[in-house]
């Protein structure tokens, strides 16, 4: 360690990893993980989740929950950005994941004809 | 390192306590788990330091969320994932249940044993992986030292040490900046820094889960003190009974080399700086710090009359600077906070916050950081959830065998540096042991004068000779063959030592004893003239069980436990207990369904 830069350089590339242990208040996508969803076929759209915030290397909180009812509707993804109402999507497919992380994740823009559900903040 | 982002972090707790409980168990079977449910590349498994929960491990916390699952067993594993990580449901059963309100809580930060503590040495422990320097660093971690060696004095650190009223965290409670500036002045060719991590109070552990769950804060602080005081090599001193805490020690040495952060012109200053590890064979006397200088110099461990101090004449007579762990623990957070942001928290001349091990009879045991001037009782209450089996609280012991009891009436102290003092207690490395109404005092006065004079070096007559006979007549009191005179002459030869010993180890020993006289000095009447120890704890005192023949239901459990046979058959349907045969060992009394038991 020549500097200080150095170690600056350092940490920001190993910081990332580490975000997810503090407490932030930043973007959360929760994706329906129950039987149902799982069935039908929630595992892939998790991957895909995870995928996109990779590729478009993203400061986003990914967690599951369980049945929330509407099975029909598997597999559900919820999106809640800070301050904004929890936006429940449904029936989705991997391609339909980009969009939803494109235009609402990344730009504030909620996808309408995929949106199942609102809950107010 | 993996580039890809995991979902979830699982940080499994692999300090010594959580490994004693089974954690590397937990962790092998998650790793199983995840790899059959195809999960090891969405989810990251860390192995953390202590968490200072010990009781209830093993200790896992599973993050985004922060839930907090304690007291797992292998099975438990797969339910977790199943659940948890897969369904996203948390494992309620798992969770830790407030002892006052047996609610609950799913989330680390909300738990009242975490709430209420301020960690800034711990502040890492049980959060990052320690055998990983990159977590430490994306945690801010060297960031104080490169600051240090590269915008700051030697002389602007060390006024910055002395303004933060930083004072030394290893029981003696001098001011660390100070210290560091007796060292500076004192000019040489070559000079030494120190980390005294030879924790040998009965109960404490704060020094070894440092060292075990972020051993790169300790090298870190060690950096700065060597800069600072013009060293350019330093000793870490750990007993070799903490095997993990110098392996991962070690590795971070290792690591911290590696990355130039060790070595020669660190952060492109000038300075440089290497660091050794020295292992002590666990001699209660070498965490003394002229005895662990002679230790490390390969010689006997014995105390030195001072001065000279260290700072003047240390290791192999250079001058030296030689602090506690937890003392160097806080540097770091000094210099990259600023003198002022440690020393608004604490009282007026215990600045920051003390790490206590916190044990006994209370529901809550562990490790607890909180800011000095935090009352007794919100330690023992708040933190501590309160005593075991609801029982009445008697007495705190603080500073360990050095220390001293303090009573229910204290409890509203605020815990500083010189509050313990004033009642005859003292920090100590922050050993803090709780005691309920069936602890006899002078038992417990017996038990900690025991363990200094079996560690007594015995090189000085007041400590060699002098703990010796204040045992014997200890012991003498216990056994019911106590005299008229005996409490006057503990406290004479208790005085007389405090003043001649040689070192900290001697002058303190009595401490426990005359404390006890001080506050419980009835207890002591009682097994000299009444011939009975009312906690009913000394055997040769204790008075016998008797059954209450109108409650007995004549069940005959107690006559099943009784290891003399002195319970026998009353006369109707009950049972009587021979006070002859009696050994008063209340087994029986633990038995009884219906509380027909009593003693005397």
């Amino acid at each position: 360690m020549k500097s200080l830069e150095e170690l600056r350089e350092l940490r920001e590339k190993v910081e990332k990893d580490m975000q997810m242990r503090k407490e932030t208040n930043k973007p959360k996508i929760i994706i329906g993980m129950g039987t149902c969803g799982i069935a039908a076929g929630a595992r892939e759209i998790l991957k895909a989740v995870m995928e996109e915030i990779d590729k478009r290397d993203l400061d986003v909180e990914v967690t599951q929950t369980g049945c929330i009812g509407m099975c029909e509707k598997e597999p559900l993804m919820d999106v809640k950005l800070p301050g904004k109402d929890r936006i429940t999507y449904g029936n989705l497919t991997r391609e339909d994941v980009k969009r939803i992380v494109v235009n609402h994740v990344i730009n504030g823009n909620v996808v309408d004809e995929l949106v199942i559900a609102r809950l107010a903040e | 390192m993996k580039d890809t982002i995991y979902r979830s972090h699982v940080l499994i707790c692999t300090g010594t306590g959580c490994v004693s409980s089974g954690s590397k168990k937990i962790k092998h079977e998650l790793q199983d788990q995840l790899a059959d449910k195809d999960l090891l590349d969405e989810i990251k498994i860390v192995e953390t330091g202590c968490h200072g929960f010990c009781e209830k491990g093993p200790i896992m916390v599973v993050y985004p969320e922060g839930v907090f699952y304690c007291q797992l067993k292998e099975e438990d594993v797969a339910e977790i994932v199943d659940e948890h990580l897969l369904k996203g449901r948390i494992v309620e059963r798992l969770l830790f249940k407030e002892p006052m309100t047996e609610e609950s809580i799913p989330s680390y930060q909300d738990i009242d044993f975490y709430k209420k503590q301020h960690r800034i040495a711990l502040a890492n422990c049980g959060k990052i992986n320690p055998e990983s320097i990159e977590e430490y660093i994306a945690n801010n971690g060297y960031e104080a030292a490169g600051q240090a060696l590269t915008s700051m004095t030697p002389q602007k650190i060390i006024e910055e040490v002395k303004n933060s009223g930083l004072r030394g965290r290893g029981g003696g409670g001098f001011p660390t900046g100070l210290k560091w500036q007796f060292a500076r002045d004192n000019e040489s060719d070559k000079k030494y820094v120190i980390c005294n991590a030879d924790e040998g109070d009965p109960g404490a552990f704060m020094d070894r889960s440092i060292l075990e769950g972020d051993p790169h804060r300790i090298i870190e602080g060690m950096i700065i003190a060597g800069y600072a005081i013009g060293a350019d090599e330093g000793y870490v001193y750990v007993r070799a009974e903490y095997p993990l805490a110098i392996e991962r020690l070690q590795k971070a040495i290792n690591d911290a080399e590696e990355l130039g952060l060790l070595g020669e012109d660190i952060f492109g200053s000038g300075f440089n700086f290497k660091l050794n590890i020295k292992k002590g064979a666990g001699a209660f006397v070498c965490g003394e710090e002229t005895a662990l200088m002679a230790s490390i110099e390969g010689k006997r461990g014995m105390p030195n009359p001072r001065p000279p101090y260290p700072a003047e004449k240390g290791l192999w007579g250079k001058p030296t600077n030689i602090n506690n762990v937890e003392t160097y623990a806080n540097i770091p957070y000094i210099i990259s906070e600023g003198s002022e942001v440690f020393s608004s928290i604490g009282t007026e001349n215990s600045k920051g916050t003390k790490v206590f091990a916190l044990t006994g009879k209370i529901k809550n045991t562990g490790l607890v950081e909180v800011p000095m001037g935090t009352t007794l009782k919100e330690v023992v209450f708040d933190i501590g959830g309160g005593l075991t089996e609801d029982k009445k609280f008697k007495a705190i012991q603080t500073g360990g065998p050095s220390g001293g009891c303090i009573p229910e009436g204290y409890l509203d102290l605020p815990i500083d540096y010189d509050s313990l003092i004033d009642v005859g207690a003292m920090m100590g490395s922050g050993g803090m042991v709780v005691m309920d109404e069936s602890t006899c005092m002078v038992d417990v006065a017996r038990f900690f004068l025991s363990f200094t004079q079996n560690e007594s070096c015995g090189k000085c007559t007041p400590c060699r000779e002098g703990t010796k006979r204040m045992l014997e007549i200890l012991n003498r009191i216990c056994e019911g063959e106590g005299k008229e005179g005996d409490i006057k002459l503990l406290k004479e030869l208790g005085e007389h030592i405090s003043e001649t010993a040689l070192c900290g180890l001697g002058q303190t020993a009595p401490n426990p004893v005359l404390s006890t006289i001080k506050y419980f000095r009835n207890e002591y009447e009682a097994h000299i003239f009444d011939n009975k120890c009312p906690a009913g704890v000394c055997q040769e005192l204790a008075s016998a069980y008797t059954i209450n023949k109108e409650t007995c239901v004549g069940c005959g459990q107690c006559v099943k436990v009784c290891p003399v046979d002195a319970i026998t058959k009353g006369d109707g349907n009950y049972y009587v207990i021979d006070d002859e045969i009696c050994i008063s060992c209340g087994a029986c009394e633990k038995k009884c369904p219906v509380d027909a038991i009593s003693q005397g």
